[in-house]
């Protein structure tokens, strides 16, 4: 059995819902930040399965790659700036848990 | 790739994906999100997309990671104690995932372009950098420098976060 497409785009998915699942399901900031990264790199996977797939002139897509490395660039600066936020945020409330941070709750 | 070795590295991307969600503490959340990290540089280089390994492997499983555990360990955060936990909205986060999943594979069912097996590459050895430096410095330059802006702009935002008082 050879691989094809489809294994790549399934694998890709399923790592998305395992990080949806996390974000819906875990009441820790950090961990839901972690679950983000998980879901970006879901979109990477996919990304570099279809550059493989459309070869142009018998290379791989090359755009698409790129944009990985966009994808890739933008997710450590927005890690920086997150967890940055993290930190005030406990330095303001003295905890990491979702539900003690309410008061933008409607 | 083979088989045996696409098999091997997506069980460990997502055995470990589990993991991070599963895990109590943590410092062990974050180490196994370097392992899954690592399996998906693995099948990365089963794409023939070199460059795009290494980079996950320093970038991700290096400074973001780095940057985690630093984070995890300056909050001094112990393993979650246990709390009431809330039944309908951990029925309805579960029935969401469920539900994208089974769509996911209905719609992997129809799309038959997705079953053809992958075309070889015209040579064995890819100039993989050299062709991914090229088209960055020349088809999409422009968002290169964009995003240059942006790490800056990342870099004062964290800086000003970081400040003692914020006023």
């Amino acid at each position: 059995m050879t691989l094809t497409l489809n294994h790549y785009l399934f694998v890709s998915g399923l790592l998305f819902a395992i990080g949806f699942a996390g974000v819906m399901l875990r009441r820790n900031i950090i961990i839901i930040f972690m679950c983000l990264e998980l879901m970006l790199n879901a979109a990477n996977l996919s990304l570099v399965a279809f550059s493989r797939f459309n070869l142009v002139n018998g290379l791989p897509n090359y755009n698409a790659q790129v944009l990985v490395f966009f994808i890739i660039t933008v997710a450590a600066a927005e890690v920086a700036v997150g967890l940055a936020i993290i930190v005030a945020l406990f330095r303001a409330r003295q905890t990491t848990h979702v539900e003690d941070i309410n008061s933008l709750k409607f | 790739m083979s088989p045996i070795l696409f098999y091997i590295f997506a069980a460990m991307t997502l055995v470990f994906a589990v993991a991070v969600v599963a895990n109590r503490n943590p410092v062990a959340s974050a180490l196994s999100l370097v392992v899954s990290f690592l399996g998906l540089a693995a099948l990365f280089v089963g794409l023939d997309a070199y460059f795009i390994a290494v980079i996950q492997v320093l970038v991700y499983a290096g400074a973001v990671m780095v940057l985690f555990l630093f984070i995890i360990m300056l909050l001094n955060i112990q393993a979650e104690e246990r709390r009431k936990i809330n039944v309908p909205a951990y029925a309805a986060g579960g029935l969401v995932t469920v539900a994208f999943i089974a769509q996911l594979w209905f719609v992997l069912q129809k799309f038959e372009l997705g079953k053809t097996a992958f075309a070889p590459l015209a040579e064995k050895h890819v100039d993989d950098v050299r062709n991914v430096g090229n088209t960055l410095f020349s088809t999409h330059n422009l968002p290169f420098q964009v995003i240059g802006v942006l790490i800056l702009v990342a870099t004062i935002g964290v800086v000003v976060l970081s400040k003692r008082e914020l006023k």
